[in-house]
Formats: C-alpha cells, structure tokens, sequence
C-alpha cells in the first residue's frame, strides 16, 4: 500500500518546544516535578497532581498497545506505550500492517510532513 | 437529592425520514418538536425548559429556542457527543426536581447523508486550541480506527472475535425488518458481517452503523403533570454521565465510561442490570454495544464476546432484547449522534408501543445508555434507567 502523506502538525505554546526539538532529531516528553510522572500528551500542568512539569529527552522505545490498519486509506493508527510509562497516538510506518501484533517492540521514527516540521510515528524495532 | 420518581418522559418522536435534502436542520429539529408535543398531549406554550447539544445550529439553544420562538426559563446544551440527548433527559429530570422548569423540550436532528458526510473515515483538520489536537490531529484518528482500537484490544486482552461481533449487527438486522422506517431492513448473518469489506480492521463495514439525516425529540414533565396527559408513565429512576479520556497517558481501552456511568444510574434507580426487560445500547459500531454490556454489568469483562452470541440481544429468542427499532447499525444514525433514538424506542418498549414482533412482553424496566465522541480516546458516556408506573 502507498503510505499517506501526513499533514504538518497543528502547534501552539505549548506544542512549540517539542516541534523544535524534533526538527533537531529530538523526542521530547514532559514529567512532573511534583510526582516525577511522566505524562502523553504534553502539557505546563500535570494531568495527575497540577503540579508543575519539565521537557526531557525520551528513548523512543515503546511497544504497541493497539492499532487499527486502514489499508486502503494507507496508514495504521496506533497507541504506543513507551518506556518511559505513557502511552501516546501515533501512526506505525514502514511495516506491513499485516505482521503487526499488540506488545511488539517498535521504535521512534520522526516522518516528514507536509510544509510543517516531523512528527514521531514507530516503526518496527 | 435523587431524581428517582422525580420526572416522566411524557412524548417521545422519532422523524420518519432518513434522507431529507429538501429540509433544513432547524425546520428538522422543529418538526420533531411538534412531534413529541402531539405524542405528549402537549402544546407549545407548555414548554419551559429546553435542551439540545451540538448538532442544534448556530448557537445552540439561543438559535433554537428563537427559530421555534419559546419562552422558556431553563436551557442546557451541553454536548458530550451523540450521548448527550440521554445524558439530557437527566439533566431535565434535575431541572424539574430542582423546580426549574416543569415540560423540558429535548431536540437532536442533522442531515449528515444529504450533506456527503464521510462520518467515518474523514480525517479532522488540525486545530491549534484544541489541546489534543497538536499531537494527534496529523496521525489522522478517524471514527472508525480509534473504534477500531478499542475492537483490536478487547480482541487481544479476552479473546473476543469478529464472528461475536458480528452477532451484534445480525440481532439488529432481525429488529429492523419489522421496522418500516429503517433504512436497513435485510436480515444478516454473522457470515455477510465478515465478508462486508474491511473499513478499519478489525472493523467491517457491517460493524459500522448507518449514516442518515433525521432526528428525534423527548418532553421530560413533572410527576403531576404526567398523570394528567393520557399517556403511559415512564419514569425516569436514575441517570449518570461519564466522560472518559486517555487519562494523562494511562491509556486503558478494557472499560468505557459506561462503567462509571452505569453503576450510578442503577444504583439511583434502586435496581441491578439483571431486572432490566430491554436495553437500548448506542450501536455507533459494534465493539461500543460489547463494551457497554460488560461496563454496565450485563456480563463480566471480557464475556461481552460470549453474551452477545447465538441470538442472545434478539427480542423473543435471547435473555436480553437490544435496540429493538434496529438501532444505529440498521435502523437511524440521525445527524452521527444516536443518543436520542435509544431513549424513544426504550420509551415504545416500557409504553408496549414497540412493533408486535419485537415487543417484550409486560416490559417495565429499562435502560438506555449511550457513548459520544472517541471510544478509544476521548469520549462521554451516559445511562439512564426508566420504569413504567
Ligand atoms: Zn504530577
């Protein structure tokens, strides 16, 4: 299947560092200072105790909790739990979507979009 | 304070058409207005409080309220998707409790069909000031892959399969061929729900429920004043909404909001999931009437696949009769919301107005419940348990 080309990324202030950062190759998350958890999506506030929160580099390793291919659509939607706890959307590229499985190790792989900056999609690890 | 007892609904309508290029969205929402009045015994002037969620035009109930020129001293659009006309007849069962208003107007319609909306598969543009929209808006999640998510993991976590899925959609075919207004009134089976094209898989085209212009409307009333209109009283006994995200990342597909929801509508009710008679169950797709039924309590997590086998939701044939009208999957998906259709063919079933073939006999408990917006990832569900006095 021909894979779909992926829009450039809505962005706000609070989205800004980490589209920066992946124009630099780097896979930002956010963790609390408070409760030291990390959290998806990103956010200033806490989503588990309004504490306040810091960006920090992330391994990009995860494995697969769900997906659903579109094959005529050209791409797989997919929730990817990472190593450092969250479990995050994201679109599985390269693989055939038939030789995925829930739990299967995967890795980060930045992909171009249209006319914006790259976006963290996994790919087989 | 309990609203168990508290209110009736008094009319409930459901507009016969399905495809309505010729109407406006406002003419349909005022059409089922008049609808449900006429069921009610009601009239217009009656009415002082009114609800609606997002589907209503420009805004809300200002809009509404000013096209069908009420006068009324209540309003509540609060939208939590094609939920929100269940999560409303709650919230109009409060405001009468609370003394607010006394005959609360509830109206949904929309014409995605005539308006070529690809309800399922169209992608959402990107925007900004939506806070998850940043993050997620590029990867495309669509309806039917973030239901397909959630399908895909009950899949993996318990076992469930297409074949089990695909028993929802053959009792729903087997209510809508008595329905005249349906707009699927073949009878399926399991096999035709499996060789129905891949849409987002594990999801077939079959496990997808109809796309169809239309619309409903409710009129909730005070106790003394549904003993004075001819109609049977349905009660309304308790009531819950429950919204549900991806929870900072602690991502669980297993359960719905329907668990949190469910439990505080049976317990306001005073009555378990076993003494209901008839459900109706929002069928947006397959996997969501699965996951209601175990996060309601019909059956453990994980039986869902089980429960739903050999003909179990077909009136007359299983233990728990399901959208008896041919629900979402067959029968009205009016404006991609199917909250309120739920709460009117629960209203013909505790009435014993529901078609002959599928009426469930001396029926005088029920739930309705429904989910809006994302199953897999943000999402509102909402339960209301109704008893016929
Ligand atoms: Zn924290």
């Amino acid at each position: 299947m021909s894979e779909r080309k992926i829009t450039a990324p809505a962005n706000n202030p609070e989205s800004e560092p980490f589209y920066k950062a992946a124009e630099e190759g780097k896979f930002l998350i956010r963790r609390c200072t408070a409760c030291k958890k990390a959290h998806w999506y990103p956010r200033a506030v806490c989503p588990f105790c309004f504490g306040e929160t810091a960006w920090e580099e992330a391994s990009g390793k995860g494995v697969i909790y769900s997906y659903s291919p579109m094959r005529r659509a050209g791409y797989t939607l997919a929730y990817v739990t990472l190593a450092e706890g969250p479990t995050m959307m994201t679109n599985i590229v390269d693989t055939d979507p038939d030789s995925l499985s829930i739990g299967q190790a995967v890795k980060l792989k930045f992909v171009p979009t249209d006319g914006g900056p790259p976006v963290p999609c996994f790919t087989a690890a | 304070m309990s609203i168990n007892g508290k209110a009736y609904i008094a009319g409930a309508y459901e507009h016969p058409t399905r495809k309505a290029p010729d109407k406006s969205v406002a003419q349909l929402h005022a059409e089922c207005a008049v609808g449900a009045l006429a069921d009610a015994g009601l009239r217009k002037d009656d009415v002082d409080g009114y609800f609606c969620a997002g589907d209503a035009p420009g805004m809300g109930p200002l809009s509404m309220v000013d096209y069908m020129n009420l006068r009324v001293k209540h309003v509540d659009s609060t939208d939590i998707g094609g939920s929100s006309y269940i999560m409303a007849v709650g919230h109009a069962a409060e405001a009468i409790a609370a003394g607010k208003c006394s005959v609360a107007l509830i109206t949904l319609s929309g014409r995605p069909r005539s308006e070529g909306v690809q309800t399922g598969t169209a992608a959402r543009p990107g925007n900004p000031q939506i806070a998850d929209s940043p993050w997620e808006s590029h990867f495309a999640p669509v309806t039917t892959n973030v239901y397909g998510m959630v399908a895909k993991r009950h899949m993996h976590q318990f076992g469930t399969t297409s074949e089990q899925l695909a028993w929802i959609k053959v009792a729903a075919s087997h209510h809508a061929q008595w329905n005249e207004h349906a707009m699927l009134r073949n009878v399926v089976t399991v096999q035709e729900v499996l060789d129905s094209p891949m849409v987002s898989d594990p999801l077939h085209r079959l496990d997808c429920c109809i796309i169809s212009d239309g619309g409903g409307a409710l009129v909730v009333v005070k106790p003394e004043i549904a003993r004075q209109l001819k109609r049977p009283l349905v009660k309304i006994m308790g009531a819950a909404e429950a919204p549900k995200g991806q929870m900072g990342g602690d991502v669980d597909l297993s359960y719905c909001g329907a668990a949190w929801s469910g439990p505080a509508a049976f317990a306001e009710a005073g009555v378990k999931p076993a003494d209901m008679k008839y459900a109706s169950i929002y069928d947006s797709f397959t996997i969501t009437v699965l996951m209601q039924l175990e996060d309601l309590g019909f059956c453990a997590k994980g039986e869902g696949g089980r429960f739903v086998m050999d003909g179990n939701l077909i009136s007359g044939v299983g233990k728990l009769p399901f959208n008896t009208d041919g629900g979402g999957l067959c029968n009205n998906h009016p404006a991609n919301r199917g909250g309120i259709t739920k709460v009117i063919e629960a209203v013909r079933q505790l009435r014993g107005e529901a078609h002959p073939k599928v009426q469930v006999p001396n029926c005088d408990l029920a739930v309705a419940t429904g989910i809006g917006g994302l199953l897999g990832s943000r999402h509102g569900a909402a339960t209301v348990v109704l008893g016929r006095e």
